[in-house]
């Protein structure tokens, strides 16, 4: 039937209705959306908002431009050849007594401090030494006099580099790169280049425990998927109390259990097998038992139900046909468990990439993860830009890790309605 | 199934006892250290080691009577009760709305909604801690509790959603069609069938508040701390036995709340096994 037709023959009772219809289904949709609403607003001042202010962060540069104003607005045209003109020494003199007089040269101090060490030392020796505005036409010569570094290129260079109003200093910090004089993009000196590293034990502790937790779990979800329901029920327990037992709880069951003077050391002791303490904590040993042991539950249940929905009949058929049991189960059964090894093991994996409070408990010094040096960053030494950046480093592994991980679901659900 | 009896090769019944004791070790290493931490709770020695040279309550003891620790308590409970209600009300409103609710949109808005749980805590507790201090949220309660509501919603949201995919939306329009003004079709039809999901989703709620330390490391006020912060500290500096006397009450704690979700379960198992 042709629209014309249906229009043609019903005009007067028909579109009304449909339009009537149409209207009266977009009020659901709209009061449908209005009970998601309070929800999408609470979101985006806790979480949202929050976290796109730590994202601003990464790349904000605003502490110079404040301080400094002056001096950033005569160093705009500045072709960064040769030293800067009278100008941009003349507005640097009166930018560092109108800081000194509101105290604020700390602010932009701590700021060209990170960028160049020692500057702090420039700027506040500068600030104590400028008694009087100079004399038009020589402040360069003044400047020059209380300290040699403004006569060097590479101390305006950096003021001009941290000048804002967004920089990739810290996000290129966090990857252990940073921009030399000319403006080219280098390698970090070793001294301040930890943060690859960091993140390759991240990376490395991460993965580890994701296959520790694998190799456990899956002969368990195996057992649990085989049982019949009243057993594996039962059995369940064991995964499932663990899963709801406070983080901190089985962190501190495990120092108690491992520590040189814990239960497993005074235990072999007491059997004669070590006469020597072992060191089975505040090592890299440690953070992986620790990890997996909180880990594990979130790789056994997605297993456990990829399994569960495996029919039975097709290992019969794989055996009536003749396939022995081994390449029956390694040819027929896990193929069909891999969505489940696949979401399980991602499901870990992103898990164990933000992990702090575990490592920082039992860990030593060279087994903290990213998250720790995050956590550092934002209430130690308040470095807040180095922070966000590590987070959004941090963020976008999350970020696509994740968007792998709902494809992945997504498509075991589509393929698990197709089966049944 | 593949029951033991139902094996026909020696190979098999191997593949299938090492697949028990795998599991059965598993299991013990599962469970082992909160069992193994618990007894040392009631020791009469401050050596957290076995054997127990006697058995006393004095950790215990201690514990009640240490205002540290029984504000820490205070704190989790009031965080923890006042979180679980604000999320219940959020949750449970969304995941009605994302019901009906048909847009191209709704897998974002639904990721956007639950990415709270994804995204390490870490993140944030910094994100909350930079944009929390200059309003003043930060060592308060209101702060805590709205960042823990956060973390805790995307529960409710998936355990009610779970309940009204089987629900008939029609029963709704019935209700409005007999009468009933939309407050009195939500409380009398609409309340009772989402009800042991909203449940069960309060229960996931409460313990995210009760066991989450991050966000309260970062942003507590020394008023503030909460059961998680107290024990961090405490491992920290030196592990006291009156940990684990806390440890013990954390587990009883979350063993309740297994318990009831484990009892709501069945219940409506047999509910939708007897209808």
């Amino acid at each position: 039937m042709t629209a014309a037709s249906l229009t043609g023959a019903n005009t007067e009772t028909n579109v009304p209705l449909k339009r009537r219809l149409k209207r009266a289904e977009r009020a659901r949709q709209l009061k449908a959306f209005a009970l998601v609403g309070p929800l999408l607003l609470f979101l985006l001042f806790t979480f949202a908002g929050p976290i796109a202010g730590m994202l601003w962060r990464a790349v904000a540069d605003q502490e110079v431009r404040q301080v400094l104003p002056q001096t950033v607005t005569a160093l705009a045209g500045w072709d960064g050849k040769d030293l800067p003109d009278e100008k941009a020494f003349a507005a640097l003199a009166s930018d560092i007594q109108a800081a000194r007089a509101a105290g604020t040269i700390a602010i932009a101090a701590k700021r060209l401090n990170y960028a160049q060490n020692g500057f702090r030392t420039i700027l506040t020796s500068t600030a104590r030494n400028l008694k009087a505005s100079p004399e038009p036409g020589t402040a360069k010569e003044t400047l020059g006099k209380i300290n040699a570094a403004w006569r060097d290129r590479a101390t305006w260079t950096t003021i001009k580099g941290a000048s804002g109003p967004v920089t990739s200093f810290y996000l290129l910090g966090a990857l252990d790169l940073v921009r030399n004089a000319d403006g080219a993009i280098v390698a970090a000196p070793p001294d301040q280049a930890i943060y690859r590293d960091v993140f390759a034990r991240t990376f490395l502790i991460s993965l580890a425990v994701t296959a520790l937790c694998l190799i456990l779990g899956f002969p368990v979800a195996y057992l649990l998927a085989a049982l019949p329901p009243a057993r594996s029920n039962l059995l369940m327990i064991f995964v499932l109390l663990p899963f709801w037992t406070s983080l901190l709880v089985r962190t501190c069951a495990w120092i108690v259990l491992l520590q040189s003077k814990g239960v497993v050391n005074d235990s072999l002791h007491w059997l004669g097998i070590i006469d020597e303490p072992l060191r089975l904590i505040y090592n890299r040993f440690g953070v992986c038992v620790a990890m997996t042991h909180v880990l594990l539950p979130f790789m056994i249940l997605p297993l456990y139900s990829s399994m569960k929905a495996i029919s039975s009949a097709y290992m019969r058929a794989a055996a009536s046909l003749g396939a022995p049991p081994l390449t029956a189960f390694l040819r027929i059964y896990l193929p069909q468990t891999l969505p489940g090894i696949g979401a399980g093991s991602l499901l870990v994996f992103i898990l164990a990439l933000g992990y702090y409070i575990t490592p920082a408990l039992v860990g030593g010094a060279a087994d903290q993860m990213i998250s720790y040096f995050i956590a550092l960053y934002t209430t130690e030494t308040a470095n807040w830009g180095l922070a966000s950046a590590l987070g959004a480093v941090l963020l976008l592994a999350t970020v696509l890790l994740a968007l792998l991980y709902g494809k992945l679901v997504q498509g075991q659900q589509v393929t698990g309605g197709m089966k049944n | 199934m593949s029951d033991a009896s139902s094996l026909r090769t020696p190979s098999q019944r191997i593949a299938w006892t090492a697949t028990i004791v795998v599991s059965a070790l598993v299991f013990i290493f599962l469970i082992a250290p909160i069992l193994a931490i618990m007894p040392l709770s009631f020791s009469s020695s401050s050596y957290l080691t076995y054997p127990l040279p006697g058995l006393s309550l004095r950790w215990y003891d201690d514990f009640i009577h240490s205002p540290r620790w029984m504000n820490a308590l205070k704190n989790s409970m009031i965080i923890g009760v006042a979180s679980t209600l604000l999320s219940m009300v959020l949750g449970a409103l969304a995941a009605l709305g994302l019901a009906q609710w048909k847009s191209r949109f709704k897998p974002l808005v639904l990721a956007f909604v639950l990415s709270p749980v994804v995204v390490p805590g870490v993140i944030t507790a910094v994100g909350l801690y930079f944009f929390f201090a200059p309003i003043g949220l930060t060592g308060s309660y209101l702060g805590l509790i709205l960042a823990h509501t956060a973390l805790a919603t995307p529960f409710v949201v998936i355990t009610v959603g779970a309940t009204l995919q089987s629900f008939d939306t029609n029963l709704a329009r019935a209700a409005a069609s007999l009468g009933a003004s939309p407050l009195e079709a939500f409380r009398r039809v609409i309340l009772p069938l989402i009800l042991p999901g909203l449940a069960s989703g309060a229960l996931f709620a409460f313990a995210t508040s009760f066991d989450e330390v991050v966000i309260v490391l970062f942003m507590a006020g020394p008023e503030q701390r909460t059961l998680p912060r107290e024990m961090f500290s405490g491992i920290r500096e030196n592990i006291s036995p009156t940990i684990t006397a806390a440890a013990v009450i954390l587990t009883t704690v979350s063993v309740i709340l297994l318990a009831t979700l484990e009892g709501l379960r069945r219940r409506n198992e047999r509910l939708k096994g007897g209808g």
